[in-house]
């Protein structure tokens, strides 16, 4: 129990970070722009077939992905550790 | 770590779909055979492939760059597993990105494929197998994690690298190293510390399945 406690408050120090100053922007923006500087003539030759028309669009459809993810998990492991706790059913 | 829609060259795109079909392929074959050995294995896949979705949808930031960077998740399935499963579940979470979120792409989908899912997972697995009867399981899946996701983002700046050699392939391969290598370092531990934790729970529930921590 108290190992998570650590964990937890390890994780929440990152999500600290953003507040001081940087700009925080994506790892792979910063590589299309290395993209560009080392072959400038370079064009992308396809294009995403539909992107989200918005960020906030994108922000709903991230969280949508996450929510898959931790339902599944959660559903899962919650399910077994009640079958574990009453173990007559 | 997601290369972008069209930005390989179309033989580099090509090739690393060379690289990642057959794997994909082994491990939905695996994954089939391990659900029809013992039906409980269905859920343990799934809950290594709900990681994998969770985890790869955090943009945490990296105090190292300034910037930010997602985990891969990997390091669960690769654990339980092995890189060919992996694969195979990292390719319906890359599609999922690639349609709805421009995230990623279809071009791309197979340099993604084998560095997320097949190459770093294998590094990581490697660790595992390395490891396994000398540290605690949890020590373990940490550091499987931090492996699998560091050595994804190492496989990403090669990848583009050997796409993008500029005048020198090595000064290429270490800009985006840089760029993906350095900001994934905190990234990577605080996907360590997940999936430590995740591993706990799946020994505890799974004890016949997660005999010292592998059904592969």
């Amino acid at each position: 129990m108290k190992k998570t406690t650590v964990a937890f408050i390890l994780i929440s120090v990152l999500f600290i970070f953003p507040a001081i100053g940087e700009d925080w922007s994506g790892a792979d923006q910063k590589a299309e722009e290395a993209i560009k500087q080392i072959s400038p003539e370079y064009e992308p030759w396809f294009s995403p077939i539909w992107e989200p028309p918005s960020g906030e669009i994108e922000s709903l459809l991230f969280s949508l992905q996450s929510a898959i993810g931790a339902f599944v998990v959660g559903y899962i492991v919650g399910k077994n550790r009640a079958s574990k706790d009453v173990p007559n059913s | 770590m997601h290369i972008m829609e069209g930005f390989l060259p179309p033989v580099w795109a090509g090739l690393w779909f060379l690289v990642a079909l057959p794997a994909i392929a082994y491990g939905a074959l695996k994954s089939k055979r391990l659900i029809e050995d013992n039906p409980r294995n269905r859920a343990l896949l799934a809950v290594a492939g709900g990681f994998i979705f969770v985890l790869s949808s955090l943009k945490i930031p990296s105090p190292v760059t300034g910037s930010t960077s997602h985990p891969t998740g990997t390091g669960i399935s690769t654990m339980l597993f092995g890189p060919a499963v992996t694969a195979f579940l990292s390719t319906i979470v890359l599609l999922y990105q690639a349609l709805l979120l421009a995230h990623g792409g279809i071009t791309t989908l197979g340099a993604n494929t084998a560095s997320m899912g097949f190459i770093g997972p294998l590094a990581g697995w490697a660790v595992y197998r390395a490891l396994r009867d000398r540290i605690s399981l949890k020590a373990n899946a940490f550091i499987v994690a931090v492996v699998a996701d560091w050595f994804t983002y190492v496989i990403t700046s090669i990848q583009l690298a050997l796409g993008f050699p500029g005048e020198n392939l090595v000064s290429s391969a270490l800009t985006f190293m840089g760029i993906f290598a350095l900001t994934q370092i905190p990234v990577a531990v605080v996907e360590g510390i997940f999936a430590a934790l995740l591993i706990g729970y799946i020994a505890n529930l799974w004890e016949d399945r997660v005999s010292q921590g592998v059904t592969a």
